[in-house]
């Protein structure tokens, strides 16, 4: 198994090409003559050469190494690795969504505009919001847009001075980056020992230089913030906004709100809780919900109707364009087709078989591996392998590669950084109990591997063409372009 | 893991050597590199630099986490070790004395009162 293909630059051969462009009707012309020579390289691009078959068993096979979720489980904490259902595909595939142009006039996009508008009411209603906007291109995209509109809002009124924005040590790295990003200083608010929000930590920070603060709810732990009304009237009135990380929404759906929890801007990820592809398969998509307070902040233009016709209209208060058109299109027709396939009850069910499926984990696996915050959990939890590192030697990293040879994606790990040796996993609505019950073998048998013969577990993975990259040396002296001799 | 009777300790894991006159040496201890693993970068302040106790003063990314440190006391950056930026892996392999990261002087060395003794820091790690 252990074979280390070659780079496309290692199979490229001087000369060899699978096009010929040489015919009768073609002039030839020289480069030199036509552009001026301050325009023109000094030496040839040392781009590969290969034939067409070359090529295309190089990338097959690249794609061969590829782990997906349609090559197994993928319980990626807070990443919601759900199937992506084909039927989207087959939606987005329309002709009339594939070949529309984002130029085409409204007269001939009517089509476009309408699935925009309809899904932007569709996510008002899940979310509890009042307006969104579909522009922004993924999650962080999104949490950057929002704060945006928080400063255009303190800006508005002429609250300048409000600069600081709140965020539990819990959040998503994400949040502290956006929000410097949008141009606030942070403050990191603890937990208390149950891993929720402290409100006694709040206090302190509730006065005139309050922006707002970032939550996600259920946070990383996979706990809901039950405190959230009393978190967000607090907030409120020192005169903040609540930001909802909608990125573990997958546990909500049909169930709560955040507009209800009293959140004024939410942003949902379409690349997780509505099933688009994500990651190296994306592109994303982070839509962004508001309070009608803040409407006239969203990014412009809006889609909106005049004359019974779909049309754009431009807000005259609004930050701006966030992307260029209308964000990422043929995603926003998956999570479209996704919503009308289910339906309001169908999507409740999505978020009541996660959650089941977290918590039957939960269960099945805290005996062997610690569970620092044990209760019930919703859509995912975080066990640590503390035990497993004292007693064996085995670290959370450890049981990750150990994971692989069994054809199973690592959950996220050492994250939450409150969770020593963290190991996050959701494995979403979309796995059935077989495959369930095949995670908690693998995880059970690491476990006792890493008892019995610990030195098994630290030379895994076997089965992958390369085991352990030297991480520190990458992240050291990282070499990205091939080396030519 | 070594953490050595002269120094003193943060709960947040940086060490305290106590200098000259008003001027202490700061770092990460020997738990805290073993707990982040290799150490791939280090982000230090600019010499002249003015800080409250509490405040993030610079940040220290492993392979697995990226860090803030924190300011023990309240004062002024006077020294930054120039040969983490070459060479973080110092802070894994000599925490104490070559993997040093700032020298601090003090406004307030009473400030030194409320940190921990090496037994403190160990006892609750």
């Amino acid at each position: 198994m252990r074979s280390v293909q070659k780079t496309i630059f290692e199979i490229s051969k001087k000369g060899r090409k699978s096009y010929s462009l040489i015919n009768d009707e073609t002039p030839i012309l020289n480069a030199d003559d036509l552009f001026d020579k301050s325009y023109l390289r000094e030496q040839d691009a040392r781009l590969p050469e290969v034939s067409e078959m070359d090529l295309v068993r190089h990338f097959t096979n690249l794609s061969r190494r590829n782990h997906g979720i349609d090559n197994g489980f993928y319980p990626l904490g807070s990443c919601t690795m759900k199937y992506n259902p084909r039927f989207n595909e087959a939606m987005a595939s329309l002709p009339g969504f594939e070949e529309s142009h984002p130029n085409s006039p409204e007269w001939v996009s009517q089509g476009s505009l309408k699935i925009i508008h309809e899904l932007e009411k569709f996510m008002c209603e899940i979310f509890g919001m009042d307006a969104f906007t579909l522009q922004p291109a993924a999650g962080a995209h999104g949490e950057f847009t929002g704060l945006l509109i928080i400063r255009a809002f303190h800006e508005y009124n002429g609250d300048t001075q409000r600069k600081i924005i709140l965020v539990p040590d819990s959040a998503h790295g994400t949040n502290p980056a956006s929000a410097k990003m949008a141009g606030f200083e942070l403050k990191q608010v603890a937990s208390t020992p149950g891993g929720l929000v402290d409100l006694e930590a709040l206090k302190p920070h509730l006065n005139d230089n309050l922006a707002g603060m970032m939550l996600t709810n259920p946070n990383t732990l996979g706990l809901f913030e039950k405190d959230i009304l009393d978190m967000t009237k607090l907030i409120h009135e020192a005169g903040g906004l609540l930001y909802y990380d909608g990125a573990n929404a997958n546990a909500l759906l049909g169930i709560s709100r955040p507009g209800m929890m009293g959140f004024d801007i939410v942003h949902a990820n379409l690349h997780k809780t509505f099933s688009t592809p994500h990651g190296g398969g994306g592109p994303g998509s982070g839509p962004i919900g508001v309070k009608s307070h803040l409407e006239k902040f969203l990014p412009s233009p809006r889609v909106g109707i005049h004359l019974d016709k779909f049309t754009l209209l431009d807000l005259p208060d609004s930050i701006g364009r966030v992307k260029s058109f209308h964000g990422n299109f043929g995603v926003l027709v998956r999570a479209y087709a996704y919503i009308r396939l289910l339906g309001p009850e169908g999507l409740k069910r999505t978020s009541q078989i996660a959650v089941l499926n977290a918590n039957y984990l939960q269960e099945k696996l805290k005996g062997k591996y610690n569970l620092d915050y044990d209760t019930r959990c919703m859509h995912e939890f975080v066990l640590s392998a503390e035990r497993q590192k004292e007693e064996c030697g085995v670290i959370a990293k450890d049981i990750d590669k150990a994971l692989i040879d069994k054809g199973i994606h690592p959950p996220t790990t050492y994250f939450p950084l409150i969770v020593h040796e963290a190991l996050m996993i959701e494995p979403t609505e979309t796995e059935s109990l077989e495959t369930l019950d095949d995670f908690v073998d693998a995880m059970l048998d690491i476990d006792k591997t890493a008892h019995e013969n610990p030195d098994a577990v630290l030379k895994t993975p076997m089965n992958t063409p390369v085991g352990r990259p030297d991480e520190t040396k990458a992240a050291r002296n990282p070499i990205l372009k091939f080396q030519f001799e | 893991m070594s953490h050595p009777a002269d120094l003193k300790y943060t709960k947040s894991h940086e060490y305290i050597k106590i200098l000259d006159g008003n001027k202490i040496r700061v770092g990460i201890t020997d738990h805290a590199q073993n707990e982040l693993g290799d150490i791939t970068y280090v982000e230090l302040p600019d010499v002249g630099a003015e800080y409250s106790i509490n405040d993030p003063f610079g940040v220290v990314e492993s392979v697995k986490a990226v860090s803030d440190i924190m300011m023990p006391v309240d004062g002024k950056i006077v020294e930054t070790n120039a040969a983490l930026e070459d060479a973080a892996e110092l802070i894994n392999e000599d925490p104490y004395e070559k993997g040093w990261l700032i020298v601090v002087e003090m406004n307030d060395p009473s400030q030194l009162d409320a940190l921990m003794s090496k037994e403190e820091y160990e006892a609750q790690l």
